[in-house]
């Protein structure tokens, strides 16, 4: 049955969450703290534009963004519900949500689409 | 002067008041005593309109669930020395309308548990000829744990999406409908799967994991109702691509 | 069989407690589970923090150098910092959940749940390595 179409945001719940806990920490530590406060030596700018040129980094930036704010839109939706009892607000509440996970999953692809 | 505790106990009689109170009773402190055998005490000796559910005190019926010190506990396993010096703070099972009490009307769960079909469905009932089923003891273990199940509804005091939406049909009903899932005797997966699938099923659980916790039995519903969800997603896609496979 | 009982939401005499907006403060596992939760906002900020600077990139040089200069300063570190720990607390509570959904049976008997867990954080450890190899030879 294809109309109750929560098992598919579950899912797609899943994947974000699980590649964020796999790769965001990594990520996070060594563009967010290593390379700004020189810890490690950051790529240069012609090393990461040539990375990025390849089609399987641009499939990976893609799926490294955008999963993850799927994964956001489900969690955010019913933190939502439960903790602030906005429960009548849930058609609201949801198309804003997977409305913004859309928008930036858009946003994603067209970059990495358009990286000359 | 031997010792004795406070037991704070909810009372709630609708006929003559519109809210619960707390009511204060002193109560021998006895080592080996638990807190249905303080409030039986109270019954006994102290104040014999106290009413509250109770039956086999040794944790396996079910019935004496209410909120100790602010958690679900079966009262016929909660010591009084694990609350010692008290006072010993007992309520009627939370999220439950209270009747009277310590009593709570679980009408909601007997439906629910009635709507997800807790005994085995075969397609087809084999002949009393062809003698019994049979399992192996690793078939059993499948779905072993989930049938340790009491129906104290303690899980249901503790999850909070219970509490904040009644709808939802709950940990137990999930754990139960899972028991007879994986009972290698049972066919009446995909019936359950689009019973647990609707609006207040499954889904709505936000794996607080509470569940788990306050379970006297260990019978896991947390994991129950992620192992559902899996189930649950793996036949949403199959049904997408191969529509024919599923019926 | 007498008749079916017949659950009656609002019966007037019993007494329904509401629960409070407050319900999550009242028991430390619930506010844990409740920061578990809103680890998804941390989550979402990064994510948009890395599309952001993904974009800087591909603007060019002088962009992605005036994005660098942004991410040094004291406002954006400290912010970093509190998403790291939040991103952290997130994949570890994932990892340590994982098993209670994945439940592999291997000849009979059930994987036990550490293991499960321990093959996520293995994977973790692999896939940070490969990233940072990947990153540290530019």
């Amino acid at each position: 049955m294809v109309r109750p179409i929560t098992p598919f945001l579950w899912v797609l719940f899943s994947a974000g969450g699980t590649i964020a806990a796999l790769l965001f920490p990594v990520h996070l530590f060594l563009s967010g703290l290593a390379f700004p406060l020189g810890w490690l030596e950051a790529p240069s700018y012609d090393f990461l534009h040539g990375l990025i040129k390849h089609p399987v980094t641009r499939l990976y930036l893609f799926v490294l963004i955008a999963f993850p704010l799927f994964h956001w839109a489900h969690r955010f939706r019913y933190t939502l519900y439960d903790v602030l009892q906005l429960k009548h607000l849930s058609g609201l509440i949801a198309v804003l949500c997977y409305g913004a996970a859309l928008a930036g999953s858009a946003t994603v692809a067209y970059t990495v689409w358009n990286i000359p | 002067m031997p010792p004795t505790v406070t037991l704070a106990v909810t009372r709630y009689r609708p006929e003559q008041e519109s809210e619960p109170a707390l009511q204060n009773y002193e109560v021998p402190f006895r080592k080996d005593w638990v807190v249905l055998d303080a409030l039986n005490y109270i019954k006994d000796r102290l104040d014999g309109s106290l009413s509250f559910r109770w039956s086999c005190r040794m944790g396996v019926c079910g019935s004496c669930g209410m909120m100790v010190n602010g958690s679900p506990k079966l009262t016929c396993a909660a010591f009084l020395s694990d609350y010692f010096p008290g006072p010993i703070h007992v309520e009627p099972l939370q999220y439950f309308p209270v009747v009277r009490d310590l009593v709570v009307d679980i009408t909601d769960f007997m439906r629910k548990l009635k709507k997800v079909k807790p005994w085995i469905i075969r397609k087809e009932e084999k002949p009393l000829a062809e003698g019994e089923y049979l399992q192996t003891p690793d078939q059993l273990d499948t779905y072993k744990q989930f049938s340790m199940c009491i129906n104290c509804l303690l899980c249901y005091s503790a999850c909070p999406i219970y509490g904040l939406e009644p709808s939802f049909i709950g940990p137990a009903a999930i754990a139960l409908a899972q028991r007879y899932n994986m009972d290698s005797r049972d066919e009446a997966a995909r019936e359950r799967l689009e019973i647990l699938s609707e609006h207040d099923g499954i889904w709505q659980c936000t794996f607080v994991g509470e569940c788990t916790k306050v379970c006297p039995k260990n019978v896991d519903p947390a994991g129950a109702i992620q192992q559902y969800k899996l189930t649950g997603a793996a036949h949403w896609f199959k049904s997408l691509l191969l529509p024919w496979g599923t019926k | 069989m007498s008749a079916e009982a017949h659950y009656t939401p609002y019966h007037p005499k019993w007494y329904r407690r509401r629960v409070s907006v407050w319900w999550w403060l009242q028991k430390g596992s619930y506010t844990t589970f409740v920061l578990r939760e809103l680890t998804s906002v941390f989550v979402a900020f990064f994510a948009l923090v890395f599309l952001w600077q993904l974009r800087a990139l591909v603007q060019g040089p002088e962009a992605y150098a005036h994005f660098l200069v942004r991410l040094r300063t004291p406002l954006f570190l400290t912010v970093n910092s509190v998403v790291l720990l939040f991103v952290l607390f997130h994949a570890i509570t994932w990892f340590n959940l994982a098993p209670k959904a994945m439940v592999v049976r291997l000849r009979g008997r059930r994987v036990p749940d550490w293991i499960i867990a321990g093959l996520n954080y293995l994977a973790w450890l692999f896939l940070s390595g490969a990233v940072a190899w990947i990153l540290l030879r530019g």
